[in-house]
């Protein structure tokens, strides 16, 4: 079952469609269960096509479809390190090398406390600050040195 | 209409049609894998990219409309290398794993590769790798590295199916088609996404591995067993029947068929098959020839017909039979002077008998239902018992009709309904009295007599407000309908439901002789001799029963009954294809073979009589069971048994008959008397008859018995009668009719209304209860 706060956010989204076009809200109702739960399980994909009145396999094209959404449990802070070309040339192989040996995983994994997942991304659109990465899909951390990465670490250890 | 040219050959076609269509038309083909003339237009393999003069570069035909004055080249230059470069793509990814694919020798990218390939890939590098799926006992995806990604079967599942079973999940170079998360796939017409597949990725379970395409030799038939007579390819090997594949039919099954068309070949071939004619003596089963058995069954027939009379006879044949075996069932049974020959076994109303005034049918040709604007069905579990009739009310709804339901099981039909009236079987007659009185009053027609006491509620005012404001309206009446206590009161408010509103008013035939089992005379009023309907001839035990095909504790309205009648009686004598139970009861069983191994003919629901050719010989000592009448006709000495050939038969059947004048859905004189609602207290039995029970071949069909929809039946209530009787869903419980009970488990399902049971007919599980109809009761255990 979706949470109260789930169907009251997918409501308030459904607002924007027609009435006979449910399905629209689709990637926000995937989204709000992500900025819950840290990932999609299946069953709430389910959920959220009986929610939505859609066929159960068109919320899975959707959920597997985008990059974003998470299929596993990926921590409570997903790291996503751009390495496209500008970040690249910025020096994202050092952020990642520096990333990987700070928290002792590769790209794809999450640290054994469950704290922290990384993950490759694509261009997020702000090369002038690269090397990128963001924390959740929610937050851009640009211009990253092995000073800065720590600093976001230990804001993130806090929280 | 607009002109174009295609390969410099002026073609006229459609405004709004494309290229690909105004090709086809022509004759002229453009290589496509993705294109299907009944799905809608994807565009996505681009093997269809053909130059038309002005563009700037290659277009694909299947999305590109036509334009007056187009100039079309499929073959330029230019059309070839963009053909054969999407087709250098298409195979980097295929594994070209041709020698070991089933679909070798009938692949489209096989073909199309032959044209548009090049003898060798530039591409060295490592191919992708698909880890297949497990989605059920019909469809293998063993191999889905093959997949090339039109998305064929996905769009088969959404427009045609109803249901999106299949997806393309995740993107790009990963993208895969799969079903959500492990789940199978369920559609009752999945099968179809086997033949739409251009590659080998989707291929049938049961065939895979067993033949090879060029080996196998296709005969013509005709499916034996819903009353759509959808036209069959039966492909043989070495006298075996292979697998099963549509004919393309535009007015009866289009270019699909059923899955149960498809894969209930498997019961052809099941061991259970009876192939030595066996004689019980001393409670053994002894096997003996075929001239010893005969004589056997006549010497019986003549002793009861001397001594206690011929109306102790009695026959029962299911509408699976062919026409002819029909007609000389009844020819043999009246030839002896009984009367009591019937093949509507599932029927419990037979006071339209005589009233009817023809053989009841569809009202309409099939492809009609397409057209049609508003739908009244009546009793129907639409999905199940009509796979592909479903298929065109679907389309119908899909262009915009309006589909109402009166039934007494909410099932999902996978299209959107208009009006829902779900009520208890008992409240059915006073549902449609209802609809038939707001329909009057919405026409400001005075109301029939019979409905002058009803208050209509506001569901039957939708629907009869429905009804109203369309131009071409049905009323259809499903099985369910036809099989209920009431029936003949149910077809005359329907009829004249039908009448106030212009509409087309049919029945939906159960099985594939539904109609041709009247035309046969196999009923038994209006022929020579009258005599017992099904029902009677069960209530009123008689000595002899001659069943034909007929397994009487799964093909019966009343098990319960028909197993005490068989029990009881001195002489049961089972043609059947199959040992079965009737090894418990018989005294003889004759092997008779089955729709593939005899000629016949069925007449479907809108009445077309098809006949077909056996496509393999019969197995061991069966025989066509027309030829076993007939000869059973000779001993007994009857006149006019001498036919040499099925069609001769047939001729005399239908020759000079026009078939049409034999049709009559008009009722007269039914007396509707004044329609209560709620007759009955207590829970009240709902039973379907499952779509893999309906008839003896495709009960022995291994495959299909391992679908969803073949799970063992449990019964199902609304969750409220759960609360009262105190049980969890799942838990076991005693559910009894007639001094008889089983125990099965229980399932809560608000789509049934409160005070039903349902509980399906036609399984062993449930063959010890009684009538598909009436009070049930279902108690803790």
């Amino acid at each position: 079952m979706l949470s109260e706060q789930i169907q009251a956010q997918i409501n308030r989204e459904l607002k924007k469609y027609p009435a006979d076009q449910k399905q629209s809200a689709v990637m926000a109702a995937l989204r709000f269960v992500q900025d819950e739960k840290g990932w999609i399980p299946t069953d709430d994909m389910a959920d959220v096509a009986a929610y939505l009145g859609m066929p159960k396999m068109a919320v899975y094209e959707v959920a597997t479809f985008y990059h974003m959404y998470n299929l596993k449990p990926m921590g409570k802070h997903t790291l996503t390190v751009c390495t496209n070309l500008s970040c690249t040339l910025c020096g994202a192989g050092d952020t990642v090398a520096y990333l990987e040996s700070r928290l002792g995983i590769g790209f794809g994994e999450v640290t054994a406390d469950g704290k922290y997942g990384l993950r490759e991304g694509e261009c997020m659109g702000a090369c002038k600050d690269a090397p990128l990465l963001t924390v959740n899909n929610k937050k851009l951390c640009g211009k990253l040195s092995k000073e800065k990465i720590d600093q976001i670490l230990a804001e993130l250890d806090q929280s | 209409m607009i002109n174009i040219e295609i390969d410099g050959k002026l073609i006229e076609t459609g405004r709004g049609s494309t290229i690909m269509d105004a090709a086809r038309k022509a004759g002229i083909h453009i290589p496509h894998f993705c294109y299907h003339k009944k799905l809608s237009i994807s565009a996505n393999c681009r093997m269809c990219l053909i130059e038309v003069e002005k563009a700037p570069k290659p277009l694909p035909a299947c999305a590109t409309p036509a334009a007056e004055g187009m100039k079309v080249h499929t073959h330029s230059a230019l059309a070839v290398k963009a053909q054969q470069g999407v087709m250098e793509f298409l195979l980097i990814n295929h594994p070209l794993d041709c020698p070991i694919c089933d679909q070798g020798g009938e692949c489209q990218l096989q073909d199309v590769a032959m044209g548009y390939g090049a003898t060798a890939s530039r591409y060295n590098e490592e191919k992708r790798i698909v880890m297949h799926k497990e989605i059920g006992a019909l469809i293998s995806t063993k191999e889905m590295s093959r997949c090339i990604q039109c998305t064929r079967c996905v769009r088969f599942g959404q427009e045609i199916a109803g249901m999106m079973e299949l997806g393309m999940a995740f993107r790009g170079e990963h993208a895969e088609i799969m079903s959500f998360v492990n789940s199978s796939v369920d559609s009752e017409l999945s099968g179809n996404m086997i033949d739409l597949c251009p590659v080998g990725a989707l291929t049938s379970k049961p065939f895979r591995y067993t033949a090879r395409n060029w080996e196998l030799s296709r005969r013509k038939s005709v499916s034996p067993h819903d009353g759509l007579g959808s036209n069959l390819a039966v492909q043989v090997k070495n006298n075996k029947v292979m697998r099963v594949t549509p004919i393309e039919n535009e007015a009866i099954n289009e270019c699909w068929i059923s899955d149960k068309d498809r894969f209930s070949y498997e019961g052809l071939n099941s061991p259970e098959r009876l192939t030595k004619p066996m004689i019980k003596q001393d409670g053994k089963w002894l096997e003996v020839e075929w001239q010893a058995a005969l004589e056997y069954v006549a010497n019986g027939l003549r002793q009861i017909a001397n001594g206690a009379g011929a109306e102790q006879i009695a026959a029962l044949a299911t509408p699976h039979s062919t026409l002819e075996e029909l007609y000389l069932l009844q020819k043999l049974v009246r030839g002896i002077g009984s009367g009591n020959v019937d093949f509507r076994l599932r029927q419990s109303d037979f006071s339209s008998d005589g009233k009817q005034q023809g053989a009841p049918w569809l009202g309409m040709p099939v492809a009609e239902i397409n057209s049609r604007d508003r739908l009244l069905i009546v009793g129907s579990f639409l999905r199940k018992d009509h796979p592909l009739l479903a298929q065109r009310v679907r389309q119908a709804v899909k262009s915009g009709a309006q589909a109402n339901i009166v039934h007494s099981s909410d099932d999902e039909l996978l299209m959107p309904v208009a009006n829902n009236a779900i009520v208890a079987p008992d409240n059915l007659v006073n549902m449609l009295a209802q609809i038939l009185k707001a329909l009057a009053a919405e026409k400001q027609a005075k109301p029939d007599a019979s409905v002058q006491g009803i208050e209509a509620g506001s569901v039957a005012t939708a629907i009869a407000k429905s009804l109203a404001s369309g131009e071409r309206a049905a009323v259809l009446l499903g099985n369910f309908a036809q099989q209920h206590p009431q029936a003949a009161q149910l077809a005359a408010l329907a009829e004249r439901i039908a009448a106030l509103c212009g509409a087309k008013f049919g029945f939906l035939g159960e099985a594939a002789n539904s109609v041709g089992g009247y035309l046969a005379a196999a009923v038994p009023f209006g022929g020579s001799v009258q005599g017992m309907n099904a029902a009677k001839m069960l209530a009123i035990p008689r000595k002899v029963y001659l069943l034909l095909n007929v397994e009487p504790e799964l093909d019966m309205q009343n098990p319960q009954q028909a197993m005490t009648a068989m029990h009881a009686a001195d002489m049961v004598v089972a043609l059947s294809a199959y040992k079965h139970h009737a090894s418990e009861y018989a005294d003889v069983l004759l092997p008779i073979a089955p729709f593939t191994e005899t000629s016949g003919t069925f007449v479907n629901t809108e009445g077309l009589a098809q006949s077909f050719k056996g496509a393999v010989k019969p197995l061991g000592e069966a025989r066509p069971a027309w030829k076993v009448l007939r000869v059973l006709g000779n001993l007994m000495n009857l006149a006019g048994f001498d036919y040499d050939s099925s069609e001769a038969v047939r001729d005399e059947v239908l020759g000079g008959v026009d078939i049409a004048q034999r049709l009559n859905n008009t009722l007269q004189s039914v007396s509707i008397p004044n329609p209560q609602s709620s007759i009955l207290s207590g829970l009240q039995r709902v039973a379907n008859v499952p779509v893999y029970s309906a008839d003896a071949v495709v009960r022995r069909a291994v495959s299909l018995q391992k679908t969803h929809d073949a799970a063992t039946p449990c019964v199902t209530l609304h969750s409220s009668e759960l609360k009262k009787l105190g049980v969890q869903p799942g838990d076991t419980v005693k559910v009894s009719q007639d001094n008889a009970s089983v125990n099965l488990t229980v399932q809560a399902d608000d789509r049934q209304p409160a005070g039903t049971a349902r509980v399906a007919a036609g399984q062993a599980a449930t063959s010890g209860l009684g009538a598909m109809f009436g009070t049930i009761t279902v108690e803790r255990t």
